[in-house]
């Protein structure tokens, strides 16, 4: 340019000159943005396969363990079998203590009955004549089916004496085998059931007893070691959800408090910028260390349970909490200024101008930052391996203070089982659960903001 | 604003709430168990089965951390918020029952619940292995004697150890000192095998520390539980693998055993003593629980009882090797005394 302008006598030749060199310079311009394109195309490419391989992968192996094999047997409630006294009636002037202790007895007595020889009994009709041994017989179904027939009895015990057809559900051992998750060629000193179980499950299964049925037991029972193929995700999920709950509870005021002081009250000093400088910190540490200093603190100084809830959810809002500080006072600065100078022009307080007019307007960004800040904290593991969550809990949790465990960790002991061939699936089966719950709680936070925002 | 206000006003009651359930807890129900992750798969299936039995109590909790993690838990102090019961698969240390005593733990009651025995597997794939002793310390050992010379470990097959071995390269995963494992493997494994391979004169102490100290490049130590070790060997699979009966007895399809000394690992090798790599599991009770936090000495009866422990009951069938009834009676009998283990009786 500046040689056209300096020289005007030489201008036809070297405009020539010119447009030819931007041509060229236009050409490799165009060239430069299209390598540009092309390599975010393919980063977002790879990005997406990545996803599309780990999801493929979890939902290839964790799909078929919502199906397990299950079977109906006709069950005949023996009394030679069942020794039962009559179930104890509550009598007059007997008070609710003493019936309730003399219902345990009666309960007790009839759990001690050989419940065992009544399952087997009846997979044994089912095939007449292969003449099965008792252990041969029970290994087809979990072992948890003579607690659900002593619970039906025990619910209703006319039926001793009779025969009603009962679902059960096939051992973990059965389901391995029927699906081919175990390679059926292997000798029989290398299978985990019998040749003549495994002949029978593969009768049942040619005949239709044994069919494939959804197993909504993942979602209602418990975790279980005696009876693998009943275990169930209902103990983690309401003792992650009690955790959520305490996060919300407390990590939502006092993230929103100290952003909106940190924000619109505090003096501008060297020890706001260092809180300032403190909570960025805090928000790069890892997750391990607050289960340590949950462990220390909450457990071993303030005596509170083992494995509650209550603990995992403290302990998970030092975690959150930064992130809620953070993204609300990022939200608070994107308020524009003149609103607070008109709300102040017209004569709010302080207090007021933040109360009625700024804070409404941070709402979808706090609520934003809670739900992602949940979402984090709903997959996080470490720091409850440290706080004896990460133990054996077959109970659902009651209150927040009673022991449990959470989704994440259930995922962690059920990748150490060491029933491998049934707890690959199963472990799969947990993620896609959990990855479930982050999708609808990310989904709810997209909802919820572009709602609110257009609300404004 | 009426929004937030409500919604403020919502969230501090719950937090107060939650406070206060905090600060009300006072009584813990439930049993709280941790330890040897050799003893959980056989800890949760009785803690089930008792939850079922015993409708009036809760089901105990069962935590993992292997059985130092467990014992050092255990003997952080009296308390809810300390554990009840410690699984471990050694015996408990003079040091561990000290430890204990000064956090004002002093009755602890000793329960021995069966046997378990350690086993050399690798993958199904591989060849066979008839493992001594003296072969694995060879493996393993940071210096080796040769010609009456302690020399740094030169072997990397198999085969150069023993002619009998198959040509493979050496690579094992071993418990780490977290686990009961470790130590067993180091008595019955290590120790007899170092041995064997005759070390030069040198006195006990420097003895026992050449024999045990193992080398790195070859030598995973595994804190994680039999799964890690699982995964090691599926990653390389021309490592060895330390595990515990009832695991490999769950994967066979996957693994293959090693025979040592001419024996395959089975429940009946374990249980007459054939077997040479087997030690008794253990959980200890604090006594000082008893009472306070209900059903742990209906929990101790249950797991002695004859269908859970005894022969053909559940826990055999789970994998681990029962010991004779007159020795369940023994131990069930001294802790009905409330006989408390003292470091003088290790």
């Amino acid at each position: 340019m500046t040689d056209t302008t300096a020289s005007p006598g030489t201008g036809t030749v070297s405009a020539e000159e010119n447009r030819a060199r931007i041509r060229k310079g236009l050409a490799r311009r165009h060239r430069q943005e299209a390598i540009f394109r092309g390599m975010g195309v393919a980063a977002i490419a790879a990005a997406l396969g990545f996803v599309a391989i780990l999801f493929g992968m979890i939902i290839f192996k964790g799909a078929p363990a919502f199906w397990q094999a299950t079977l109906t047997a006709e069950v005949y409630f023996d009394p030679e079998v069942i020794e039962s006294d009559p179930r104890p009636v509550q009598q007059e002037g007997q008070s609710p203590a003493d019936y309730r202790a003399e219902l345990l007895r009666w309960e007790r007595a009839v759990t001690l009955s050989n419940w065992n020889a009544v399952v087997a009994d009846s997979i044994r009709k089912l095939a007449p004549d292969m003449e099965l041994e008792r252990k041969d017989a029970l290994e087809l179904v979990t072992s948890s089916v003579r607690y659900k027939l002593r619970d039906m009895f025990v619910e209703n015990p006319d039926l001793l004496g009779q025969t009603v057809s009962v679902s059960m559900l096939g051992s973990a051992n059965t389901d391995v085998w029927l699906k081919g998750n175990i390679d059926r060629s292997l000798a029989d000193d290398r299978q985990q059931l019998s040749a003549a179980t495994r002949e029978l499950a593969d009768r049942l299964a040619e005949e239709g007893v044994i069919r494939s049925a959804f197993a909504w037991h993942i979602f209602t029972n418990v975790d279980s070691r005696s009876a693998p193929a009943s275990a169930g995700l209902a103990g983690a999920f309401v003792g992650s959800l009690y955790m959520m709950l305490v996060v919300i509870a407390l990590a939502v005021p006092i993230g929103v408090a100290s952003a909106v002081y940190l924000e619109e009250f505090a003096p501008k000093n060297r020890l706001t910028d260092l809180i300032e400088v403190n909570i960025n910190n805090l928000a790069a540490v890892p997750s391990i260390v607050f289960g340590l200093l949950g462990a220390a603190v909450f457990i071993n100084y303030f005596k509170l349970p083992l494995s509650a809830p209550l603990v995992g959810g403290m302990v998970l809002t030092l975690m959150t909490l930064p992130t809620i500080i953070i993204a609300t006072r990022s939200s608070l600065r994107a308020v524009p200024p003149s609103l607070r100078q008109a709300a102040l022009g017209l004569g709010a307080s302080q207090t007021q101008t933040v109360f009625h007019h700024v804070l409404p307007l941070t709402f979808p960004g706090i609520l934003t930052a809670t739900i992602i800040g949940v979402a984090q904290a709903l997959g996080e593991t470490a720091p409850l391996l440290l706080i004896g969550m990460n133990a054996f809990v077959a109970n659902v949790p009651a209150t927040p203070m009673d022991q449990a465990t959470a989704l994440p960790v259930q995922i962690y002991l059920w990748q150490g089982n060491e029933n491998r061939n049934f707890f690959e699936a199963r472990t799969s089966a947990a993620i896609m659960v959990l990855l479930g719950l982050m999708i609808m709680l990310n989904a709810l936070a997209i909802f919820l903001r572009t709602r609110l925002e257009k609300r404004q | 604003m009426k929004f937030a206000s409500y919604a403020s006003a919502a969230v501090l009651l719950v937090a107060g709430a939650l406070v206060a359930t905090g600060a009300q807890a006072q009584s813990r129900d439930t049993i709280q168990i941790a330890g040897s992750s050799t003893v959980l798969p056989f800890a949760s299936i009785v803690a089930e089965e008792f939850g079922n039995a015993f409708p009036e109590y809760n089901t105990p909790v069962v935590g993992s951390g292997g059985s130092s993690g467990g014992l050092r838990q255990f003997c952080e102090g009296v308390g809810e918020s300390t554990i009840d019961i410690a699984n471990a698969s050694r015996r408990i240390r003079a040091s561990e029952i000290e430890a204990c005593a000064e956090a004002g733990v002093k009755d602890i009651r000793e329960i021995r619940i069966g046997y378990d025995g350690i086993v050399f597997a690798a993958d199904a794939s591989k060849a066979d292995f008839a493992l001594e002793p003296v072969h694995v310390y060879k493996a393993i050992a940071a210096e080796v004697p040769v010609d009456g010379e302690m020399v740094a470990n030169p072997y990397t097959n198999w085969n150069e150890i023993d002619a009998s071995l198959p040509d493979q390269a050496i690579s094992l995963a071993i418990p780490a000192s977290n686990h009961g494992t470790r130590e067993v493997f180091e008595e019955k494994v290590v120790l007899p095998g170092c041995e064997e391979a005759g070390l030069p004169e040198m006195d006990e102490d420097a003895m026992e520390a050449s024999c045990l100290t193992f080398r790195q490049d070859v030598v995973v130590e595994i804190a994680g539980d039999y799964t890690e070790t699982l995964a090691r060997l599926q990653s390389n699979a021309d490592t060895i693998g330390v595990f515990g009966l009832s695991f490999y007895d769950q994967n066979r399809d996957t693994l293959k055993v090693a025979t040592v000394s001419g024996v395959t690992p089975s429940l009946e090798t374990v249980a007459s003593g054939e077997y040479p790599v087997s030690r008794p599991l253990f959980f200890y009770v604090k006594g000082e629980h008893i009472g306070v936090i209900p059903g742990i000495e209906d929990y101790v009866a249950f797991f002695l009882s004859d269908a859970i422990a005894g022969n053909g009951g559940t826990l055999e069938d789970a994998g681990m090797i029962p010991a004779p009834d007159a020795e369940r009676e023994a131990v069930m009998a001294a802790f009905d005394e409330g006989k408390a283990i003292m470091a003088s009786d290790l």
